[in-house]
């Protein structure tokens, strides 16, 4: 992975110090809060109903075993023992005291991590795949573009004032699973004669209005995609609308003035950009591509595994994934527990997979959009052992892409946007789809739950998605069906009337009843629902 | 308005800039004013008439002049580059970084705050218009030139 040179470290000491000094400002009143909550945004520090919440940058979603160690450390110096990870491969705390924000950088800092632009109307935190760089059907290890991209948009002059926040993913497989398309630049890494170079999708995202992003250019060849890039961003810069925040972001700006038009403008800022000279140079790209060569794999290991444990064959079957090395196995750990906050992790546990990494998964783990933690370089042998240290912690549901793989954003809570709390009605199904024994029939079934319009989680992209929304000063749930965020990028419908809060976990009982029922063949739930359209189901729910 | 705070070699202009509008009418000015939105390209093809572009920045977090700023340099305007309003020590670093080279805030700043905060960042990840070479430069110093 990745290692900071001096020029890196010595950027990220620079901020720590800034934002030391800015705390400072604020804390004797010469910054008012007006003045100061841009900044500390961009340091990724909100103000929410009860503290401040600290939103650490995990670029691309790849962590070594020290610096997991670290995320521990600081759940337990600074937090009540517990952190949060997020749809965005970031990692939240929510007891974060302004005085001792600084010496959190610090220490972050002192294991190249930062929380620079993990908020605040600039490019955010740059994401990725979980399996990048161990997944087999991958053109190239996307990671080296997203840290090129990293290291761009950091401290990016005329980009730190944009209209909007602003996030970008890099893929590289058909297979997406970053939501490559929710995000307002998406760029899919593909190989056309022997060059490698990247689709590139604008507009896309979730909230309000959610889209799909359209694709504005075929192909730009790799050590052109910063200047790609910065063209994208000029035009939407200058021309996004900033007259109201909720059609703000670029999507909007694509839509409004057409996909063509959008293109054409970027090609003329494109062809200006080309001529001064912006793209580091390959050699810059080979130097960070060189960090991510695959490590040093043992061969000649067994594909053998010993599945006589019934409960460990239930979370191999569920959770373990084919790796491109022999002998090797990438394993998910949910962070799904029935009755837990999704995403949570304790102290202890953060510290226990640190542990494992380092021990078993060559010192590195990824964190997923669908908030779990990835071990990406498991040898098969040790498949058993990690398992039953997983299962001591409470780190082995084995549910990953289930009905109880919820992805939930902190909602009511937390936070002081939602209109709705959102970790209690995932406990709910999650208790629920046990209870009744369904969730192994029914299958892959991607159930997201947003607290409320913003949509942090992702309930648009959902198979089943969960909308919170306020009616008449209760909490009521609507329900959408048929979203993805995959390669077959979708958004949900919502089905009518809302719920209350036992009343949608009825109606997703219903839902997936007339899908068991109906299925053929290997469909999935999304399948079904496809083939068959709305009318039945809002038929069964509502009928 | 402030004192002009200017990090130019020579002299700040004094003269009172006008409106775009205006300034591309029949006006003799040297100096223009460029409000968020106005379309700064407009003035590409005068720029060897023009000794100060004044940035308008009526509220900090109005991101767009960066983009006006940038844009001048980028096609070789040399003179004075002012940004006047809403203009904050924080946002000191992103405006020099884009071309800016004098400021009229609304607010007078601490000298000695200004002077840590153009200090602080040694290096920069980006190329841009104030001739200060990216890391990537740097780390390749020799085999290629930026």
């Amino acid at each position: 992975m990745y290692i900071y040179d001096k020029f890196d470290q010595s950027l990220v000491d620079a901020r720590v110090e800034e934002f030391r000094d800015q705390a400072a400002r604020r804390l004797a009143g010469t910054l008012t809060e007006e003045q100061f909550r841009p900044l500390r945004l961009m340091n990724g520090l909100y103000l929410q109903l009860h503290a401040y919440m600290l939103r650490v940058a995990i670029p691309y979603g790849t962590l070594s075993g020290k610096q997991m160690r670290m995320l521990g450390h600081i759940a337990s110096k600074y937090d009540k023992d517990y952190g949060h990870f997020t749809t965005r491969q970031n990692i939240q705390y929510n007891w974060i005291k302004l005085e001792e924000c600084a010496d959190l950088l610090a220490d972050l800092a002192s294991v190249e991590m930062h929380a620079i632009q993990t908020s605040g109307n600039c490019i955010r935190n740059i994401s990725s795949d979980q399996y990048a760089g161990v997944s087999a059907d991958e053109v190239a290890d996307p990671r080296p573009w997203a840290e090129l991209l990293r290291q761009w948009s950091s401290f990016h002059p005329e980009f730190t004032y944009l209209p909007r926040k602003f996030k970008i993913a890099v893929i590289a497989s058909k297979e997406d699973r970053a939501a490559m398309r929710l995000h307002d630049i998406g760029l899919e890494l593909v190989e056309r004669d022997g060059r490698i170079g990247a689709r590139v999708f604008v507009g896309g995202g979730m909230g309000r209005t959610p889209m799909v992003a359209p694709e504005i250019r075929d192909f730009i060849a790799e050590d052109e995609i910063i200047s790609y890039v910065e063209a994208a961003l000029r035009v939407y810069n200058r021309y996004g609308r900033r007259d109201n925040k909720y059609k703000a972001r670029i999507k909007i700006l694509v839509h409004e003035m057409g996909a063509d038009e959008y293109r054409r403008q970027v090609e003329e800022e494109f062809a200006h950009m080309k001529t001064l000279g912006l793209d580091p140079p390959i050699a810059e790209l080979n130097r960070i591509r060189a960090h991510f060569a695959d490590p040093a794999y043992e061969t000649g290991l067994s594909d053998d595994i010993d599945r006589s444990d019934p409960d460990f064959a239930l979370w191999m079957d569920q959770n373990v994934a084919p790796h491109k090395q022999p002998g090797y196995a990438i394993a998910t750990i949910s962070l799904k527990p029935v009755g837990g906050i999704p995403g949570d992790a304790s102290s202890a546990q953060i510290e226990l997979m640190a542990d494992l990494a380092t021990r078993y998964s060559m010192d590195e783990l990824r964190v997923t959009h669908a908030q779990n933690i990835v071990l990406p370089y498991v040898k098969k042998v040790d498949l058993y052992a990690v398992w039953q240290e997983l299962n001591g912690a409470g780190l082995a549901p084995a549910n990953l892409d289930l009905i109880t793989d919820i992805i939930a954003c902190p909602g009511l809570d937390y936070c002081s946007l939602a209109n709705a709390r959102s970790i209690p009605v995932a406990q709910k199904i999650a208790r629920r789809f046990t209870d009744n024994g369904k969730e192994k029939a029914i299958g892959e079934l991607k159930l997201k739950i947003s607290g409320c319009i913003n949509a942090c989680g992702h309930h648009h992209a959902g198979h089943i998605g969960i909308l919170g929304v306020d009616r008449k000063g209760t909490e009521n749930y609507q329900l959408l069906l048929g979203g993805s965020g995959a390669e077959d990028a979708s958004l949900g419908t919502i089905t009518g009337p809302g719920f209350d809060e036992d009343g949608i976990v009825d109606a997703i009982e219903k839902v997936t009843d007339l899908y068991l029922a109906q299925r053929e063949g290997g469909e999935r739930f999304l399948d079904t629902y496809r083939r068959l359209g709305m009318a039945p189901f809002k038929e069964v729910i509502y009928g | 308005m402030g004192d002009v705070l200017s990090f130019r070699s020579g002299v700040t202009v004094t003269e009172t800039p006008v409106a775009l509008a205006d300034f591309l009418g029949a006006s003799n000015a040297t100096a223009v004013r460029i409000e968020p939105g106005e379309d700064v390209r407009a003035l590409l093809s005068s720029l060897d008439r023009i000794a100060l572009v004044e940035v308008a920045f009526p509220a900090f977090g109005d991101g767009r002049g960066y983009s006006a700023a940038r844009i001048l340099r980028e096609s070789g305007y040399a003179g004075e580059l002012r940004a006047a309003g809403d203009i904050g020590v924080d946002q000191l670093i992103a405006y020099t970084r884009c071309g800016f080279d004098s400021f009229a805030p609304d607010s007078p700043l601490d000298r000695a705050l200004v002077e840590t905060t153009l200090n602080r960042f040694a290096d920069v990840y980006q190329k841009t218009v104030d001739g200060r070479r990216p890391v990537w430069a740097k780390r390749h110093e020799g085999t290629i030139h930026a």
